[in-house]
């Protein structure tokens, strides 16, 4: 089966700085795939390689099996429809509500009368397990846990097959956290999404994902999540056998084999 | 896309004995979203007493998809008529269902409502409203002039507090770098004066009172204001721009909560810079509007150089040089108090940003242009 996303031999270099050197990448629908990396590895750079939002040094990006790097802005459109990203701290619109947030990429690609605009927004909105209320509030008024599920929320506008998830557990509490792996998960179960995310949070790696990439060397390492712990990579080891991980990697352990 | 084109819409009705049996086929997605509605919208559902639906030939069924089928169902049951499924009904359909049924889903709709309505009291509670607002926003300004200071009082006793590196660095940014704007804005009002007076005065014979206009005018008003109003142009937007960008990044609350008092760091050394800049700037413009007379009287009267400096002195008392000078730190502190209160006041949303930076230049120009009619008449009761 063509892969959904297909990174190959991805170069990008700032000055004389080299962020990735020949990284591969591949992720496969109906999947999970975790982006994983130390801090300035170039994950965000990886993300936004593949949004199209900077060009790489070399090397071809593929989404649905045509290469972004070599589309024109117009050719790109119908591709960006297909897929939803949700930033880091949401980048909802500030001077928007959380409905007209979901609202405004349908209003972009497709021409609908203004009851179904609001209908399938406040889905959208509901789907994400945000109260019905929040739709009229502006982002300032939200929560931290509530932007993240708005942007998921405007991400998902379109029905995409294909959702981008730029950490979105961090700053939120544990509690928040989980629950918001529930909701990827939930969403991934009942859309058939296929969802790329990066993370640095073990305990989402470990609940939500099926394949996991590991940027290490400028390069990246993936396989599934239980293959991926017991590569022999120092950072890897140390990444997946630290202090922190030890514990949730052993919870995880016992339940599978206790299961 | 080709979909659109080539779907084949998507409700075919037939009359059974029962009622009305629907068969859905085609695309289904968030793209046929309006096609489907009309479709659906076209089926009459009044008195009928079963609604067959046979949902095996959609294709690419989405939430959207979903919606549009389930607000159909919905509009159905409304008009009496029992819905039928001849195939299993769609996951989707069935998730959309969850999604909007449930606890949280109350019938309230929050968010912005009109209030009752009142008749004819519509206008009377928009100009009630403005009314206190602008009277909020009075006293708002007077407790940031006292506040601002407070501070600079209390920093007086200790000079480092007064952030002399920031306040160089804002007399180089609203004073150093406008020179250029300004003396050529004050060279072309000196032309302006120069060539309005001499057209007039010229058939009386009276050019030499050519040189008391530029002179005076230059000097006592329009340096001073037109140098004021440029300033409040490029500094008061800047300065409300830097704030309330810092609040919204929540620079100015890292302030506060590092026990930075950021009156002390960021308003005081803006109106500082700004009072010191503004009169500089000012000795300026009356400069090259004296050069740019002497330079038109020339020209356009052929009177000598040594001519036109005695007519100058002859001209300007005492006074009028001061009378000019002594309003550019008043101007400079109401530019900077507009300029930095508007941007504090910035909370939440980039929009807010750029109405308070459009706020803090008109007041800004306005607080300027009223200064100045008063300091006119002030100095008209002082005689000078």
């Amino acid at each position: 089966m063509e892969p959904v996303v297909e990174v190959r031999g991805l170069v990008n270099r700032f000055g004389g700085q080299v962020v990735h050197d020949g990284l591969d990448m591949r992720v496969d629908a109906d999947e999970v795939f975790g982006i994983v990396g130390g801090s300035g590895a170039g994950k965000s750079v990886l993300l936004r390689t593949i949004l199209g939002l900077q060009r790489p040094s070399a090397g071809t990006v593929l989404i649905h099996g045509s290469d972004i790097t070599r589309l024109s802005e117009a050719q790109l459109r119908p591709i960006k429809a297909r897929y939803g990203v949700a930033f880091q701290e949401g980048a909802l619109y500030s001077g928007l509500t959380v409905l007209q947030n979901v609202q405004l990429p349908m209003l972009e690609y497709l021409k609908l009368p203004t009851d179904a605009l609001d209908g399938l927004a406040r889905l959208k909105i509901r789907l994400v397990g945000l109260p019905e209320d929040a739709a009229g509030k502006y982002p300032a008024q939200l929560s931290g846990g509530m932007v993240k599920r708005a942007a998921v929320a405007r991400a998902l506008a379109l029905d995409p097959t294909l959702l981008f998830l730029d950490e979105p557990t961090s700053g939120l509490d544990p509690v928040s956290a989980a629950a918001f792996d529930d909701l990827v998960l939930y969403l991934q179960q009942h859309l058939k999404l296929t969802i790329v995310m990066i993370t640095h949070d073990l305990d989402s790696i470990f609940r939500t994902c099926n394949r996991v990439g590991v940027i290490v060397d400028k390069r990246m390492e993936s396989d599934t999540l239980e293959r991926i712990v017991d590569h022999p990579n120092p950072w890897i080891q140390a990444y997946f056998h630290g202090e922190r991980a030890r514990a949730r990697l052993a919870a995880t352990h016992g339940a599978n084999h206790g299961a | 896309m080709s979909a659109t084109d080539s779907n084949t819409h998507a409700v075919e009705v037939r009359r059974t004995a029962r009622g009305l049996e629907l068969e859905l086929t085609g695309e289904w997605g968030v793209r046929e979203v309006a096609a489907l509605e009309a479709a659906l919208g076209a089926v009459d559902v009044a008195s009928v007493p079963v609604i067959t639906l046979a949902t095996a030939g959609i294709s690419g069924l989405d939430l959207s998809g979903a919606w549009v089928l389930r607000a159909f169902v919905q509009r159905a049951r409304r008009a009496g008529a029992e819905i039928a499924f001849a195939d299993p009904p769609p996951d989707q359909l069935r998730l959309v269902e969850q999604t909007l049924a449930g606890p949280a889903a109350a019938p309230a709709e929050p968010g912005i409502r009109a209030g009752p309505e009142e008749p004819g009291g519509r206008a009377l509670i928009a100009i009630g409203r403005y009314a206190v607002r602008t009277g909020h926003d009075l006293v708002g300004g007077l407790a940031f002039l006292g506040r601002t200071l407070i501070t600079f009082a209390a920093s007086l006793a200790h000079p480092r507090r007064l952030r002399p590196v920031s306040v160089v660095r804002h007399v180089y940014d609203t004073g150093i770098t406008a020179m250029p704007i300004v003396a050529l804005i004050a060279f072309l009002i000196s032309v302006i004066i120069a060539y309005m007076s001499a057209q007039q005065l010229r058939g009386l014979g009276a050019d030499i009172y050519v040189v008391d206009l530029v002179a005076i005018g230059v000097l006592r008003e329009l340096g001073v204001l037109l140098t004021a109003v440029i300033v409040a142009g490029r500094s008061g937007s800047a300065f409300a721009a830097e704030l309330g960008s810092m609040k919204l990044n929540q620079e100015v609350d890292a302030l506060i909560a590092t026990g930075v008092d950021p009156y002390e760091m960021l308003v005081v050394p803006r109106v500082l810079g700004l009072v010191i800049a503004l009169p500089l700037l000012t000795i300026i413009a009356d400069l090259i509007g004296l050069s740019g007379g002497a330079l038109l009287c020339r020209y356009l009267l052929d009177m000598p150089l040594s001519q036109y400096v005695n007519r100058v002195n002859y001209a300007l008392a005492d006074t009028t040089f001061w009378v000019g000078i002594i309003k550019a730190p008043v101007f400079a502190l109401l530019i900077a108090l507009a300029g930095c209160y508007r941007g504090m006041q910035v909370r939440g949303s980039a929009r807010e940003l750029g109405h308070l930076v459009t706020v803090a230049v008109v007041q800004a120009i306005f607080l300027v242009i009223l200064a100045d009619a008063l300091f006119a008449v002030l100095f008209m009761r002082m005689d000078i």
